[in-house]
């Protein structure tokens, strides 16, 4: 069993099955699956975006009132590009925090680096939830760091921008994601041959040099599938807006659109809402998959 | 020109030095970053006063106490737990069939079909609770319950156990399942012996990511949910009423329950020779 596991893809022999009705028949409850549950609510969802709300009843008559609202009012478009920016900081940052985490792990560590990667996988599968509200406790005008910073005698009056604030929740989403831009970097690293980077050395490149010239061009698979997670996941955030945001000032796209779906209870707005959102990640998917994020597309 | 000028003497191979420990200096930081706040919430979960603050004045095991005593904790449990059981057993289904085809057949579309299964995690997963919340309550008239949300967890669950058994697969050299046949088997049987028992680990694997997936899930979760709450929604709403010290201790619970399920997870693939990542 074991030795099955040595064997690389490149030395697997003849070449895959050409199609018969094996694939189709294999596919047919997943792809149905995804369509039934996934493509065609999108679809509904979309579609909402264009009809209205008539008291409780949809109004399905098209409509562009809807985007227009997204357009002209006086909220919206600044939440839209607050959310975005937020995102793209958060990215930056995520980048900038797993880099040398990930070249640690890939190039500096032999002993123990399961265990160091197990210890960078487990956060992601302990709740998100907890984590987020890990944050709240902390940062709050009481939590720990306030109070721990008052003990220390750094400060001696409550810092109140760090919970309720745009700093908490790019703190608290800097923290949540950060997996999720490690593990794609470790992957691309530990595949980049240690050759290279004798031979950028040899060839007399400074440790910058090596670094831009070498290792960072390499890595740009990585970096865009770990910037796609943790762009996207914040587009679409709305626990931790309402956990540590919650002040005027600090409301991001995806709070404004559950409530839309909740309280407010204006679907069509809610949908047109989400347009923008999905409009920049899917732009960001497209530019990603040019830059080789989403992996090989045929083995 | 001296060509041996221009070029610099041979340097060790690996530098050790101040480089280096300023590296791992910053991968411990970046790890406290990870960890803090895990241990902030077990830690407080031990704190005697309700309010959380530095430093802590007294132990006490009263939160816990609480916890065993608190019915709602325990019926949103057991809710989680069924969810979680039902949207893990159908994704492993559907997505080992889906790795199984992607892997082992040559086809029209089957970028296609990899960029769509793969949809649900890529795009924001508001979009998956909203689309779904329309889909189920304004085009089928469904009410909201257990139903509803094991069909949104299956979808985002069905790419991870597709990943993890496409992993495994596409470690598999072809010979072995060409030896079955020279054998004499007939393809199902190739399945059944050789196929399925090499990747039976990573579909486990699958299964348990999903599960953990499932049992933490919110943001999909909270649209689809009616009047049955998991433990995350649970949760969510009391901290929306406000900081209780009990939830400290629920967190606690709830990440030393990950931790198992990881370490499990991990155990099963490392004995095929696979790992987590």
């Amino acid at each position: 069993m074991a030795t099955a596991t040595a064997a690389q893809p490149a030395s697997r022999g003849t070449r895959p099955n050409a199609a018969g009705a094996g694939p189709f028949a294999l596919l047919a409850a997943p792809l149905g699956w995804m369509l039934v549950f996934y493509l065609m609510p999108l679809g509904i969802l979309l579609a909402h975006a264009f009809w209205s709300v008539d008291y409780l009843t949809i109004d399905r008559t098209f409509t562009l009132k809807n985007l227009q609202t997204v357009a002209t009012n006086s909220l919206y478009p600044t939440v839209i590009l607050r959310t975005f920016l937020m995102a793209s900081a958060v990215t930056l940052t995520s980048i900038a925090i797993a880099f040398p985490l990930a070249y640690f792990l890939a190039k500096k560590v032999t002993a123990r680096r399961e265990l160091l990667l197990m210890m960078v996988v487990f956060p992601l599968w302990s709740s998100y939830l907890v984590r987020a509200f890990a944050w709240k406790t902390i940062l709050g005008a009481n939590g720990i760091l306030n109070s721990f910073l008052l003990w220390t005698g750094l400060i001696d009056q409550p810092i109140t921008a760090f919970l309720y604030s745009k700093t908490g929740m790019y703190i608290t989403f800097c923290h949540v994601w950060l997996p999720f831009m490690i593990l794609p970097l470790y992957t691309v690293l530990d595949r980049l041959p240690n050759s290279l980077l004798e031979a950028s050395a040899d060839l007399g490149s400074s440790g910058w040099q090596t670094f831009r010239r070498v290792i960072w061009p390499l890595s740009i698979p990585g970096v865009m599938a770990g910037s796609l997670s943790v762009f996207s996941l914040t587009m679409g955030d709305y626990i931790t807006p309402s956990l540590i945001g919650g002040s005027p000032g600090t409301e991001l796209i995806g709070g404004i659109v559950a409530d839309q779906f909740g309280i407010a209870n204006n679907w069509p707005l809610g949908a047109a809402l989400i347009l923008p959102v999905l409009a920049i990640v899917i732009v960001f998917l497209l530019v990603a998959n040019r830059f080789g994020a989403l992996g090989r597309s045929e083995p | 020109m001296n060509l041996a000028n221009e070029l610099p003497l041979p340097r060790p191979r690996r530098r050790r030095g101040p480089r280096n420990s300023g590296l791992t200096a910053a991968a411990v930081a970046v790890y406290l970053f990870l960890y803090l706040p895990l241990v902030v919430v077990v830690l407080y979960s031990f704190s005697a006063t309700k309010v959380n603050a530095w430093p802590i004045e007294g132990y006490t095991l009263d939160w816990y106490r609480e916890l065993l005593q608190d019915g709602d904790i325990w019926e949103s449990l057991r809710f989680s737990v069924f969810v979680g059981l039902c949207a893990s057993g159908v994704a492993v289904v559907l997505g080992a069939m889906t790795a199984y085809a992607l892997d082992r057949f040559r086809f029209r579309g089957k970028t296609v079909v990899r960029f769509a299964v793969g949809l649900p995690i890529v795009l924001p997963g508001i979009v998956t609770g909203v689309a779904l919340l329309t889909f189920f309550s304004s085009t089928l008239g469904w009410q909201l319950s257990a139903r509803t949300i094991v069909i949104g967890h299956v979808t985002f669950c069905i790419t991870l156990v597709v990943n993890s058994v496409a992993a495994r697969l596409s470690q598999l050299p072809r010979s072995l399942d060409e030896a079955s046949a020279d054998l004499g088997a007939t393809p199902w049987r190739t399945f059944r012996r050789v196929t399925f028992p090499l990747v039976r680990p990573s579909i486990f694997a699958g299964a348990i990511l999903a599960f953990t997936l499932s049992f933490d899930e919110i943001i999909v979760t909270f649209f689809l949910t009616g009047r049955e709450k998991t433990l995350p929604l649970l949760i969510w709403g009391r901290l929306r009423r406000g900081i209780s010290p009990e939830i400290n201790a629920v967190a606690t619970v709830i990440i030393l329950v990950s931790l198992v399920l990881v370490v499990v997870a991990n155990r099963v693939l490392r004995r095929s020779g696979q790992s987590l990542f």
